[in-house]
């Protein structure tokens, strides 16, 4: 292969006492998709910031097509042709597309380029397949379409290297095949492209060559990841074999959660229309559809945020009337959202005062008004001791920990309380195989415990291992419910798109 | 070359070091001032000492005026715990000290009175705090612009009070009756003026922290304050939590103005209140919002002050010294709060 566009020599750098990066080696040639593979926490993040811009390494070197050169910014790092899509989107929202290009972009004596902004847009579009309606604000666009406009921002500024931090977390299956098509078109012209993924199919469908990282450290290199199994794969990841774990023959008991014709409006997603479901002690359902199809009013609901306009839910036998989020985890309820950040945790506070959110003012963690600061401490002591939760103690910032750790803490939050109920949005979006197995493990134990769990998620594959049915979403409604004896994931794909409505209500 | 790059971490000891530093960056950079006056900086910053905290009359001076920055210090840091943005303190201060002084002027015990005008006081710089909160509430207005505003419509109020009804008949100055003699706040100590009030103060610095760090209620402020989602789903009411809040905060406010009335004034001018609302702010954030580093903010603020009228008297640098000093010191604390994020980190020319 030819001379590497980008080559990272002996990279360390360190927060502290802990080193995120130790003498890691690094390169790129033009044409070539490279996979960065690591377990949350590895340090393929504070890699690519390095590379970025954003941290100055302790120690190390960076050259471009041979010549050393210093990033300190990220505007060095875009002059020197680097582009990165971030896992959260840097887009100004009430712009539009076209805008959102041009920020940044000098025009010709001070003003705007509109017109040779919109020519390269759809010079981009054609080439790569990424289209885009220039005048859409970025408010309404989808996901998938935010994270095709952050790599054509990238392209439009001339990245010859682009980096793509998880890229597929945010998307439904079929975004993805159109973003490996765009991403192989962009390699075949010659960019270079470092892919961050946790998803080892993935990693082999798309790149040529892949490193791996654990502790900080290059812990392998996979010349020929198309012909590497993943197991190979996580076995360097994690330093030892995953296994997947086996969901056994369900019992399910009663109906522990029920909505019947649950309909919504006002929602600022997508509302619910007419949903019935029930959930069962002892059985997991999984929710898959497109994000954007009602699963987030569904979860909403279900937790007591949102009331319906019409229909009836009842938890445990019990009618849910006052819908409040107080309400629905005294009847038993536990809640692990899709955001962990911002509706879970509260990052600037100790993940002592994460854990007990909830239940602050139950006579475990208060009396009359005043705190139990030794109950309080015990309790998260005692979690993050049966949950491995990886923190210096329960005084630190919650906001300091990795995501894999931060989700453990809510899972050790919500199951500490032996919920009849839990509902679950994306339960392992952005966690590394260790971390996803742990929470799938956790998930079978309450099921076979007899808690039922509902799992929102667009990870098929995921709900398939996990789920005893599955109930497709769109447009707000249920388009089906499959057993997932009988479910594929093509069968779900169909129902996904709105085409082939089958079964009754879940 | 030094650029900024984000913390994982904040060490424990910033919380004492990260005041220090603002404070002596506002000195160093008010000495410059104080040479363009024409005065030796030394000479001027140990007046200022020697008046502040030089000897034991100096010091109840100093305390007595840091009591209503006590009071308003931590009534901003309560709300600032929240993200209620109350820039209103001098507003309730000022509605605390009418309604004081209205009680004050009613002939009943000593000890009932001043009961009742620490009451009245608290009450009325709640209700006045409560309407900024209630405007978020239930119509999303901005607390900062309306807290605000409501403080000249608050101050015009009393203006309108002692230029009209209270206008002092027999001299015809504009200012309140005063309170009865026995509703004066006892002396602590002979011969100075430290009264009730301080005493109050500091009690109250302790309390409030207790009940931020130990209470569920406090521990709802936090929450509600850091991540009002979280708190949503974790099932508090922030609603409910944030006109709290408010209420607490506009009571604590209101205290500052019983304490100027009982204790200093005994009536109501327009002066009462030199900006000490405003005052709270600066000792906030000095503070960390940390009710017990209220205390000794206050404190270093009320020095300045003290420190300012004698060292202007001795050098002829102006007084409004301590104004700049005041606003420097909250830049400069605004600064050094980008460190609790952030640290420098050298870049070597060549590597």
């Amino acid at each position: 292969m030819s001379a590497p566009l980008i080559e990272m020599r002996g990279i360390s750098k360190s927060f502290g006492a802990v080193k995120a990066n130790e003498a890691v080696d690094l390169s790129v040639a033009p044409g070539e998709i490279l996979g960065l593979l690591g377990e949350n926490g590895a340090g393929k993040t504070t890699l690519m910031n390095v590379l970025f811009g954003a941290y100055a390494p302790d120690a190390g070197e960076i050259l471009i097509q041979g010549q050393p050169v210093r990033i300190n910014s990220s505007a060095d790092a875009l002059a020197a042709g680097i582009g990165m899509v971030h896992q959260h989107f840097h887009l100004a929202p009430r712009l539009s597309v076209l805008e959102n290009l041009l920020i940044g972009i000098p025009g010709k004596s001070g003003r705007i380029d509109r017109a040779g902004g919109l020519a390269r847009l759809a010079e981009i579009g054609r080439e790569h397949g990424l289209t885009l309606d220039p005048g859409l604000p970025v408010s309404a666009l989808s996901v998938g379409e935010q994270q095709r406009l952050e790599i054509v921002k990238a392209l439009f500024r001339g990245a010859r290297l682009l980096i793509l931090d998880e890229p597929t977390a945010v998307l439904a299956p079929t975004e993805v095949d159109g973003l490996f098509a765009a991403l192989r078109s962009m390699a075949a012209q010659g960019l270079g492209i470092i892919f961050i993924s946790h998803k080892l199919n993935e990693v082999r469908a798309l790149t040529h060559r892949c490193v791996v990282l654990r502790h900080g450290r290059v812990a392998g290199r996979v010349d020929t990841p198309a012909s590497t199994t993943s197991s190979e794969m996580a076995r360097l990841m994690c330093g030892h074999e995953i296994v997947p774990p086996a969901r056994g023959p369900s019992t399910p008991g009663a109906a522990v959660l029920t909505l019947q014709g649950v309909s919504t409006s006002h929602h600022s997603g997508m509302a619910l229309r007419d949903v019935s479901l029930a959930v069962r002690a002892g059985e997991i359902l999984g929710i898959a559809g497109v994000s954007g199809n009602g699963q987030r009013a569904l979860a909403e609901v279900i937790s007591g945020v949102l009331a319906p306009d019409t229909g009836r839910m009842t938890i445990a036998g019990k009618a849910v009337t006052r819908f409040s989020p107080r309400e629905v985890q005294a009847l038993g309820l536990g809640r692990i959202p899709e955001d962990r950040m911002t509706t879970g945790l509260v990052t600037n506070l100790p993940l002592a005062d994460s854990m007990v959110l909830p239940r602050i003012g139950t006579e475990a963690f208060s009396r009359k008004g005043l705190l139990k600061p030794d109950a309080i401490r015990a309790f998260a002591e005692e979690q993050i001791k049966a949950y491995d939760i990886r923190c210096p103690g329960p005084m630190t910032r919650a906001g300091a920990l990795s995501g894999g750790n931060l989700q453990k803490a809510l899972l050790a939050r919500e199951l500490a309380f032996d919920p009849k109920v839990l509902i679950v949005s994306q339960p392992t979006r952005g966690l590394d195989i260790g971390a996803a197995r742990f929470i799938h493990e956790k998930f079978l134990d309450m099921r076979a415990k007899g808690c039922g769990i509902i799992v929102i998620g667009e990870d098929l594959e995921e709900l398939l291992m996990l789920c005893d049915r599955i109930a497709v979403m769109y447009e707000g409604r249920l388009a089906g419910t499959l057993d997932s004896a009988d479910a594929t994931v093509a069968r779900l794909g169909l129902l996904m798109t709105g085409a082939g409505q089958a079964g009754e209500a879940a | 070359m030094v650029r900024l790059e984000a913390r994982t971490s904040t060490p424990a000891w910033f919380n004492l070091a990260l005041p220090l530093l603002a404070i002596g960056a506002t000195l160093i950079l008010c000495s410059g001032l104080i040479a363009l006056a024409g005065a030796g900086v030394a000479e001027a910053y140990g007046v200022m000492f020697s008046a502040s905290l030089g000897d034991s009359y100096a010091i109840t001076e100093t305390l007595v005026r840091a009591t209503p920055m006590i009071f308003t210090g931590l009534a901003v840091a309560v709300a600032f715990r929240a993200k209620f943005w109350n820039i209103g303190a001098e507003g309730q201060l000022l509605a605390g000290a009418v309604a004081s002084c209205a009680v004050g002027a009613i002939p009943m015990p000593g000890l009932l009175a001043m009961f009742l005008m620490a009451l009245a006081g608290a009450a009325a710089g709640a209700a006045v705090a409560l309407v900024p909160a209630t405007l978020r509430v239930k119509f999303k207005v901005d607390d900062v612009v309306s807290s605000l505003l409501l403080n000249s419509v608050i101050f015009y109020a009393l203006m309108a009070l002692i230029e009209g009804p209270w206008k002092d008949s027999f001299s015809g100055y504009p200012i309140s009756p005063p309170i009865e003699d026995s509703a004066n706040f006892p002396v602590l100590l002979e011969g100075t003026r430290l009264h009730l009030g301080v005493v109050a103060a500091l009690i109250a610095a302790p309390l409030i922290w207790f009940l931020i760090a130990r209470t569920t209620l406090g521990f709802r402020i936090r929450v509600t304050g850091e991540n009002p989602e979280a708190a949503r789903y974790g099932g508090i009411h922030v609603e409910r939590v944030l006109i709290s809040t408010a209420l607490l905060s506009g009571a604590l406010a209101g205290l500052a103005g019983v304490g100027e009335v009982g204790g200093v004034h005994f009536q109501v001018m327009s002066d009462i209140s030199p900006g000490y609302g405003y005052s709270g702010i600066v000792v906030a954030m000095l503070a960390r919002l940390n009710p017990l580093g209220v205390v000794p903010a206050a404190i270093f603020l009320a020095a300045v002050m003290t420190g300012a009228e004698a060292m202007s008297r001795a050098t002829g640098v102006p007084a409004f010294l301590s104004d700049v000093i005041q606003g420097t010191a909250l830049l400069a604390m605004l600064v050094a709060l980008l460190f609790t994020a952030y640290r420098l980190r050298r870049v070597g020319a060549a590597r």
